[in-house]
């Protein structure tokens, strides 16, 4: 089977996020980027069904140079091959153009799957998935606790706020998948060396047909026009439980009107 | 006056609340038209004009609920090719999400997701990075489509005009390739919904087993909250998945949040942190969940909490 999993590079989830004054872009270059950890659910889906299937683990991304980093930390988990698509015209381009670009690059390259995160924890959208398989022309089966592949078949167990849905549809398929699917792996000393020797193809817009009038922050089909941070919450009291922990509680929602 | 589409979320005719929220909102943007679906249909067009659908745009098939997100995609399609409307609004579930992607792929039109709020021009507000930064942004091409989160806006009943037509939609083969076998509602135990409640009552690790969430319930009972669960409670089985509050659980902004045995990390905080009051109960004075406090109390969960759950009933006599 030859697997695909999109990774995307984001902003370490402990740092401070914020746009940047000048283009209301997420500011990428204040925090370290990591790989989003939604996606290393999906590079671990991957690999286990590689292992009971046999085949071919490519990882995809579309982001900055630095973003080749999150391909080298998959490939050490124990992905065989990265795919990087890397173009300044990209900066800021909107989910439409992203999803457009990711199945522009996954087409005709013969995979079975494509497994994605179910949201990036920087935009948090949660539509890329469904936005490339439209591109593809093929079925979704997203927010995956569960995958199974026989003869073809992919069977999903779906795992929404509406409840519980098994889905079932023939490959090639897009899939989404939900943090309780598996326990990612940690790359072991033997996959990071082995990493370094795996091949990380470079595409820029030319290489894919993507015109650059067509991506990018001046091309996107949405658009911030302003943003403000909340201020931040200030600390209020925080004192040890003498004896009495439960009643100050009740006090205090007594005092402020909450109940 | 401009048409604004709503796709109606029911089950069986039963509407969600969530629909009526979107529809309250859409009756600020323009002439709501509410388009439903499936068996039921013509039962949820009740509620839907109730909560200020002009027109209902009916397709009573099955087969609409067979397959996955497709035949709403169809639907939408449809309808937006019949009404040539302003903004297509949908409730910000995963499901919701799906849909408008999709469609925003077949309009050609720009998608924004987790409105809190739509202006009369179509800008919409989203608060993002777990509430710190707030955004208002416009679709610049196409249809403006926006999912609406849920419990951002208040729902209020002001009847529409009301009239009911049916809808056809045609399912290419294209649509019909995910089969929904077997569809579980998630369980609700009678208390409010989570995503709704005033106050919100949570458990994390530190409530030790399955046995324990009967402190947190206790208190969430007495003070007709919703209980919440970290990740680390869920996993563990002690409470169940639809239950966890954070990044890849709900996201929740009631009045009150009761954090119990919960350390704080940044997946929770993600989905709590707009709370207008936060309430902690912690053993571990470290614990980052502290920074959120309005009131933190330092001690076991396992006296405090049941003390609390107390004193509040003796106030109330
Ligand atoms: C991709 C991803 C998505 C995630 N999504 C979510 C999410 O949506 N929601 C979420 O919650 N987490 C999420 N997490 C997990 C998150 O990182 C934390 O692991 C989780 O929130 C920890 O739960 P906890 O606070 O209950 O447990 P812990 O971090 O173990 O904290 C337990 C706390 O209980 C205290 N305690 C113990 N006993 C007592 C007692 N008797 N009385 C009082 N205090 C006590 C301890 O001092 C400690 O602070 C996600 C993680 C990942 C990687
Ligand atoms: N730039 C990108 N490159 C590769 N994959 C991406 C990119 N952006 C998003 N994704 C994938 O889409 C999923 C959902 O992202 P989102 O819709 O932004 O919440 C992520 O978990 C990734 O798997």
């Amino acid at each position: 089977m030859k697997i695909a999993v999109c990774i995307k590079q984001v902003p370490d989830t402990w740092s401070e996020k914020r746009l940047s004054p000048s283009d209301a872009t997420l500011d990428r270059a204040a925090a370290e980027g990591v790989l989003n950890e939604l996606d290393e659910y999906a590079i671990e889906e991957a690999l286990r069904l590689k292992e009971g299937h046999g085949g071919e683990v490519t990882v995809v991304t579309m982001g900055p140079e630095r973003a080749a980093d999150t391909i080298r930390k998959a490939l050490s988990m124990g992905a065989d091959a990265g795919l990087h698509l890397c173009d300044e015209a990209l900066h800021g381009s909107d989910a439409c153009a992203t999803s457009d670009a990711l199945a522009r690059i996954l087409a005709g390259r013969g995979f079975d799957l494509v497994i994605f995160g179910c949201e990036s924890t920087d935009a948090r959208m949660s539509v890329i998935p469904a936005m490339v398989a439209e591109r593809l022309d093929w079925p979704q089966a997203t927010f995956a606790a569960e995958v199974q592949v026989a003869a073809g078949v992919l069977t999903v167990r779906r795992q929404t706020e509406a409840g519980v849905d098994t889905v079932t549809a023939n490959l090639p398929a897009v899939v989404s998948v939900v943090e309780k699917i598996n326990e990612p792996r940690y790359p072991s000393f033997k996959g990071i060396m082995a990493a370094k020797k795996k091949p990380v193809e470079t595409l820029s817009l030319a290489d894919t047909g993507i015109e650059a009038a067509t991506v990018g922050l001046a091309a996107a089909w949405s658009a911030v026009t302003d943003f403000a941070a909340r201020p931040p919450r200030a600390q209020g009291e925080i004192m040890s439980d003498d004896g009495d922990g439960g009643r100050r509680i009740a006090d205090y929602l007594v005092t402020n009107r909450l109940i | 006056m401009a048409t604004i589409l709503v796709l109606a979320d029911h089950t069986a005719g039963t509407v969600t609340k969530a629909t009526t929220e979107v529809l309250t909102l859409a009756r600020r943007l323009g002439s709501p038209t509410a388009v439903a679906l499936g068996p039921g249909a013509q039962a949820a067009a009740d509620t839907l004009v109730q909560f200020g659908a002009d027109d209902v745009l009916i397709a009573p098939e099955e087969e609409l609920l067979t397959w996955l997100v497709t035949p709403k995609v169809a639907a939408l399609q449809a309808a937006a090719a019949l009404t040539a409307p302003s903004a297509i609004l949908l409730a910000s579930t995963a499901e919701g999400k799906e849909i408008a992607g999709r469609l925003a792929v077949r309009l050609g039109s720009g998608v924004i997701t987790d409105a809190v709020d739509v202006a009369a021009d179509l800008t919409a507000t989203q608060s993002v990075f777990g509430g710190d930064t707030t955004v208002h942004s416009r679709v610049t091409r196409g249809t403006a489509i926006i999912t609406v989160r849920p419990n951002a806006v208040t729902a209020e009943s002001s009847p529409g005009a009301g009239r009911l037509a049916d809808l056809a939609v045609v399912l290419t083969d294209a649509d019909r390739r995910v089969r929904i076998v077997e569809h579980a509602d998630a369980v609700t135990a009678g208390r409010p919904d989570l995503a709704e409640a005033r106050i919100v009552v949570s458990g994390g690790r530190g409530v030790g087993s399955a046995e324990g969430f009967t402190v947190i319930e206790r208190l969430a009972d007495t003070l007709g909250a919703a209980v919440g669960a970290s990740r680390a409670a869920t996993d563990a089985g002690w409470y169940p998945h639809q239950y966890q509050v954070g990044q890849t659980g709900k996201t929740v902004s009631p009045q009150v949040y009761i954090a119990s045995g919960i350390s704080g990390a940044i997946q929770h905080r993600a989905g709590m942190q707009t709370s207008k009051v936060i309430i902690v109960v912690n053993k571990d004075p470290e614990a980052p969940i502290f920074e959120l406090a309005d009131l933190g109390i330092v001690g076991d969960l396992f006296t405090v909490v049941p003390q609390l759950t107390e004193e509040v009933e003796r106030r109330r006599g």
